[in-house]
Parts: structure tokens; C-alpha cells; sequence
């Protein structure tokens, strides 16, 4: 048997290196351009027309953005992301705390532990829900219990001072074990010989965890503050199912405005919806991007 | 949620496209997915086919929320032969994007204009029919009889009787009206009544198609008779926290002695524990004296798309549902009423002061968010959840339904 030499290796075999690598990603490329990208140029496409979903689109170049700005139900929802914003990145420090306390040898730790990490478990639905029925008038219990201490009800969600509060505590259990578990596996990854440097030159308590456990967990709170802040801005099951946005649309976030304007029984106004959907994706396109730099330096330092 | 919903409908649409009708078939969608609106269309759909064997019908059933978005994919994508959908202005963008087909031959052909006289105006959009009625429901204030008895209460035919009994349920520690306004729709039924015992039928239908502003004298007196029961605390408290069945319990536990719904809800009291005898059902009372008494019915309706592939047995069918034999077995399976005049009066207590009540009636509204355009109707209703909460901003909720009007009918 001799082996065929061709005297000109195939268009194939010379790119075979270079070509490898694209056939490989093609697929995943494939299917972000389509689910990702194209929708993504799509919904600013529209958010320049008058449309809903049935007739013809009317071009009305920045029609949509100009009436953004005058509605006082953006602004509110606005409001309502910051706030979101700011409370939620509490579920951080929280999760550290749980994680540290639940850090420890002691019997049937991994069934505390899990119990710590089941609200994550849960669908948001049901986590809004439980909530909702916890806050709610005359049977709830946590207005039993203000009705003890104050002597009158409050229904933190019929009440527009406390809605968007209340929500966001309802939001913060769940998130709060996320972080937890992250922390946890940090806290797994710890030297224990730095620790044991630490405590042989007299560090303990606070300092203890402030010069050499919280440096090591670095990583952990980076991703924890990733998940936190995209978590905040795209915070709408909760809305969904507690309030409606209400009361009279007072715990509105962006993108259940969205939901709303777009797709909901009284909606059908695909451009507006798809305007507010550009400004909140601009919006996480910030803290994106600064994510995103702030990873590529470290690689770059690693 | 919604989104899987959307993509059912999608499923389900591209499903209709494989299957090509032939003569003699028609398909049927709607949303009568809830057990007893399902068992009624099945046998609407048995009778139909009894009556014409050359005649097969296919049904889609689809869930109730997702209808809603699904009707936007298939009247579009595949339209079947046959929808479901509401009277009024919900209707009207279908009829406007040309999505539905004209019936008022079927109305002609089958004497309909007499015999669904009361519907007539909510299907008419420029002079002509644009689908069949099947049933409707009143609305009313629904009281405790034994509570009334109690403090000595006889049911209020005025608005001073109506304000009087009230003061007389809250000295005794009774809360008037019990409300759940979580879903915003409850309040609409109070500004409806209100709207058409203040200012009538006319100015009501005036007033949701855009043509008045909201800022008119006449719409601030609604808000002013509205007040004289916000302002006492004739409604219970937090009412925006819950859901119109979680405002039941109050009356069955006797808490509230009155509430204001559509007759659906005379089954969540029974379930609730209430027995028959312990409710009763009074007419929104009289406000402006000698003012032609409307009332609140929502129709749903039959339609065919302009899209349909045989509209000729649409069309018998569409006949079919409107005749007074139809109309009586499916309305006494619903539980609801007929619209046709002809058919045979039900036999519920409550289905007959209602049935008694509406045969009466100057005209019938199809409620807020079915008469208004769909944007103003989500503001407007939350403009009036608001106003429960807040009496005293009337004035400035007010002016922002006025501004949201002139954007919205511009």
C-alpha cells in the first residue's frame, strides 16, 4: 500500500489551524446574533416608529424618547430602579454575614446551610407571593405585628411611601442567599496559612477580617456585585406579582413600565415599550461595560 | 409568563397553517378554557353540528390571559373562521386594522336587530355589525339581607337613602362597602355607576370615547358624589392591597354589608359560606332624579376575521349562537344571561332581577376598560384607585387624565 501524497495539500488541511477555532464558536455566535444582537437592533429599530403589533408602523423618529421625558410614570420607575439599585447591593453585605456565621464545623451544618440557600431555590413568583401574604391586611403577619407595636395596620402595599420597599425586601431574601453561596465558596478557597500568619502576629476579630479574609474574597464580591446590580435592573417578577405596579402605579420599575406599555392587556404600544426597553438597556450598558473593563484588567495583571 | 404564553400562541398558530380547512369545516378560537364556559361551548359546538351534519367544527380552546395575545398572532398570521372576543371598544382596534369581517348581513337575514336590540349599539362601530352577542352579566350592589334586617336598613332606592343606610352601618361598627382594588378594574365599575346615574348614558359613552375632557365640571361631579363615600370611610381600608376575592370575606364574616360587582362574583360568596338567602341584589340607586336608567353589562361576543377561509358556515354558525334556543342552554349552563330577548328567562334569583333589570334598562355600558380606549382605561383606572386612597387630589388626578386624553385621542 502506498499513501496517496497530493503534491498540493487541500484548501482545508493549510487553513485547518485557523479555521478550527470559528467552527467551534460558530454555533454560540450564531446564536447570540440571532437571540441577542438582532433583537437588540430590532428594538431600537421600532422604538423610532408609532406601532401596535397590528397596523402599520409609523415612522416618528424620536417621538417616543420626547414623550418619555414628559411622563411623570417614567420618572417614577426611574426613581424606583435607583432605589433598587442601592437596596439591593445590600443583599452583599448580608450575604457575607450569613456566609461567615454559617462558616463553621459544628453537626448538621450542610442542613443549616441549606436552609440559608433555599429562598434562592424558590421561584420569584413564590417568593412574591409569601410576601405579599405576609404584608397583607388583617391576616398577614407582619401587620399583626405593627398592629401590636403601633396600635394601627399599615399595608405596606397599598401604600405608596413603603410599596417599593417592601418589595425590595422581598427581593433581598432570595438575593441575600445568592450571595451568600458565593461567599461560602470563596470562604472554602481561603489560605489557611495567611490565617494562621495572621493570627500568629495577633490579628483577630474585625481586623482579622478586613486585612486577610475580605482581600481573599475579592473575587466573590465581584460577581456577587455583578449579579446584584443586573439583578436590581431587571427586577420585574416581583413587581409583577406583589403590586402591578401599584398602588396607581407607584412601584413601577423600568421594566415592567415596559412590560406594560408593550405587551400587557392595556399596552400594545410596541415603540414606546421598545424605547423604554433602549433606555434601560443603556442604563445596564454602564455598569456593563464597567464590569466588563474592570474583568479585563485583571486578566491582563494575571 | 406571558412570554411562554406568546409563544403558545405562536406554537399554536403555526399549527393552524399546516392544517388547510376544506369546505364544510370551520375553526373555532377561544377562551373558554374555565370548566364551566368550557362545558357550555361543547355543547353549543354538539347542537351547532347536530343542527347541520354537513358541518364539522374544530375548536382551539385556549387559556383565558393568553387569548389576549394569541388573538394578535392568529387574526394576523392564520386567521380560523370564528373568534371570541368583547362588545365595544375592545373590539375596535380589530375592526380598524380590518381584522374583522362585517356580519350586519347575518343581523338582517335573522332579525337580530330586534331580538339583540340591547347589544345592537355596542356592536355597531360606522353602521354596521361587527359580530354576535351570546351573554352578559349585570352588575349591581350586592348587600348582606340579614345585616340590612338587623340594623333595620330597607335596600336604598336614592342616593340621600343610599348615604343614609351607610352612615347607619358605620355607626354600628359596619364597614358600608367592601372593595379589592389590587386590579384596578373593580374601581371602574363605581366610576361607571356613578358616571351613568350623575350624567347619564349618553355623556358616559361621550366621555370613554375621548370626546369630553376629563376635566369637565360634569366628570368632577362624579368625583364629588364619589367623595361624599371616600371621605367617611364608607370603603374599607386598604383596599388597594388585595384582590376582588379577598374583598369577600369581609362581607361573609359580616365585616361589610354591601359590595358592587358583576353577578360572577354571587358564587365566591356562596362558596365563601353566604347562603342564598343572606344576599340580596339592589340596583345602583338613583342620583340625578328622572335621568333614563342605564346599567352595566359586559357582553362577550362572537366575530368573524376578515381573514376567515369559509365564511359562509362562520356565518351559520354566528346565526346559530344568536338564536333564542342557543342562547338559553348556554346561558343556563354559564350561569349568566342571554342577550337574545326571545330566549327563556333563567332560573337563578339573582340572573332573574338581573335579567329583569336589564330587559328595563335605557342602554347598557360594557364597563370602563371595555368602553375606553385600552391606554386611557389603565390610567384612568389607576387615576380612580388613586382617588380612593387620596380623595382630596381629585383636582390634579383629574388634569393628568385629561393630559393622557389628549395624547391618547389625538
Amino acid at each position: 500500500m502506498t499513501q496517496a501524497v497530493s503534491p498540493q495539500p487541500g484548501f482545508w488541511k493549510k487553513n485547518q489551524q485557523k479555521l478550527a477555532p470559528w467552527l467551534f464558536l460558530a454555533p454560540g455566535f450564531l446564536m447570540f446574533i440571532i437571540y441577542v444582537l438582532v433583537p437588540i437592533f430590532e428594538s431600537i429599530w421600532i422604538s423610532f416608529h408609532d406601532w401596535d403589533g397590528l397596523g402599520a408602523k409609523v415612522w416618528i423618529g424620536l417621538g417616543n424618547y420626547a414623550e418619555l421625558l414628559q411622563d411623570d410614570d417614567f420618572y417614577t420607575s426611574l426613581k424606583n430602579n435607583i432605589i433598587w439599585l442601592v437596596l439591593y447591593l445590600l443583599s452583599i453585605p448580608a450575604g457575607l454575614a450569613v456566609a461567615l456565621f454559617l462558616n463553621q464545623t459544628v453537626p448538621g451544618i450542610r442542613l443549616y446551610k441549606s436552609l440559608f440557600f433555599f429562598p434562592f431555590v424558590l421561584s420569584q413568583v413564590v417568593v412574591g407571593l409569601m410576601f405579599t401574604w405576609f404584608y397583607a391586611p388583617d391576616f398577614g403577619l407582619f401587620s399583626k405585628l405593627i398592629e401590636e407595636i403601633t396600635g394601627q395596620q399599615i399595608a405596606i402595599l397599598a401604600d405608596e411611601r413603603f410599596v417599593t420597599y417592601g418589595i425590595i425586601v422581598a427581593g433581598l431574601w432570595p438575593q441575600t442567599a445568592y450571595c451568600m453561596i458565593l461567599y461560602l465558596t470563596g470562604l472554602n478557597n481561603i489560605n489557611p496559612e495567611q490565617v494562621e500568619a495572621a493570627r500568629m502576629d495577633g490579628a483577630k476579630g474585625l481586623k482579622l477580617l478586613w486585612h486577610v479574609i475580605l482581600p481573599q474574597l475579592a473575587p466573590a464580591t465581584f460577581i456577587a456585585m455583578v449579579v446584584t446590580v443586573i439583578g436590581s435592573l431587571r427586577s420585574f417578577d416581583l413587581v409583577s406579582i406583589m403590586t402591578a405596579g401599584g398602588p396607581y402605579g407607584s412601584s413601577q420599575v423600568l421594566s415592567y413600565f415596559m412590560y406594560e406599555q408593550a405587551l400587557s392587556e392595556y399596552g400594545f404600544r410596541m415603540g414606546y415599550g421598545a424605547a423604554i426597553a433602549v433606555v434601560l438597556f443603556l442604563i445596564m450598558m454602564v455598569f456593563i461595560t464597567l464590569f466588563i473593563v474592570r474583568m479585563i484588567a485583571q486578566e491582563r495583571n494575571a | 409568563m406571558t412570554f411562554i404564553q406568546g409563544l403558545q400562541g405562536l406554537a399554536l398558530s403555526a399549527a393552524f397553517i399546516s392544517s388547510a380547512a376544506f369546505a364544510g369545516e370551520i375553526t373555532i378560537n377561544s377562551d373558554h378554557s374555565d370548566p364551566v364556559p368550557k362545558k357550555a361551548m361543547e355543547e353549543l359546538i354538539a347542537d351547532f353540528q347536530k343542527a347541520n351534519p354537513d358541518i364539522k367544527v374544530k375548536w382551539n380552546n385556549f387559556d383565558h390571559e393568553g387569548y389576549k395575545s394569541a388573538i394578535r398572532n392568529f387574526l394576523t398570521a392564520d386567521a380560523p373562521d370564528v373568534v371570541a372576543w368583547y362588545a365595544g371598544n375592545r373590539m375596535e382596534p380589530f375592526v380598524k386594522a380590518n381584522l374583522f369581517a362585517d356580519v350586519t348581513d347575518v343581523w338582517t337575514a335573522n332579525g337580530l336587530d330586534d331580538q339583540l336590540k340591547s347589544a345592537s349599539t355596542s356592536m355597531t362601530i360606522d353602521g354596521k355589525k361587527w359580530g354576535v352577542p351570546y351573554t352578559y352579566y349585570q352588575w349591581g350592589i350586592y348587600y348582606r339581607k340579614d345585616i340590612f334586617a338587623a340594623q333595620g336598613i330597607t335596600p336604598p332606592k336614592t342616593w340621600a337613602e343610599l348615604l343614609a343606610a351607610c352612615e347607619k352601618l358605620k355607626a354600628a361598627g359596619i364597614t358600608p362597602f367592601t372593595i379589592g382594588t389590587k386590579a384596578l378594574w373593580p374601581t371602574a365599575g363605581w366610576f361607571d355607576y356613578l358616571d351613568l346615574r350623575v350624567n347619564g348614558y349618553e355623556f358616559h359613552m361621550e366621555l370613554t370615547s375621548g370626546k369630553v375632557p376629563y376635566t369637565d365640571p360634569r366628570v368632577k361631579a362624579v368625583f364629588d358624589k364619589w367623595a361624599e363615600l371616600v371621605k367617611p370611610g364608607y370603603f374599607i381600608a386598604n383596599h388597594a392591597a388585595i384582590d376582588w376575592q379577598d374583598a369577600v370575606p369581609q362581607l361573609v364574616q359580616g365585616k361589610a354589608a354591601m359590595y358592587l360587582m358583576g353577578n360572577f362574583a354571587v358564587a365566591t360568596m356562596k362558596d365563601g359560606g353566604l347562603k342564598e338567602d343572606q344576599i340580596g341584589f339592589l340596583q345602583f340607586p338613583e342620583i340625578t332624579p328622572g335621568l333614563p336608567v342605564s346599567e352595566e353589562a359586559p357582553t362577550d361576543t362572537f366575530h368573524i376575521p376578515a381573514g376567515a377561509k369559509n365564511k359562509d358556515d362562520a356565518k351559520k354558525f354566528l346565526a346559530y349562537v344568536a338564536s333564542p334556543a342557543a342562547q338559553s342552554k348556554m346561558n343556563a349552563t354559564l350561569g349568566q344571561l342571554p342577550v337574545n330577548n326571545k330566549a327563556e328567562k333563567p332560573k337563578d334569583v339573582f340572573l332573574e332581577q338581573g335579567f329583569e333589570m336589564l330587559s328595563k334598562a335605557h342602554a347598557l355600558a360594557q364597563f370602563y376598560d371595555r368602553d375606553a380606549n385600552a391606554e386611557m382605561a389603565k390610567a384612568g383606572m389607576e387615576g380612580f384607585q388613586e382617588f380612593m386612597v387620596k380623595p382630596d387630589k381629585a383636582d390634579a388626578i383629574l388634569a393628568r387624565l385629561e393630559k393622557i386624553r389628549q395624547r391618547v385621542y389625538k
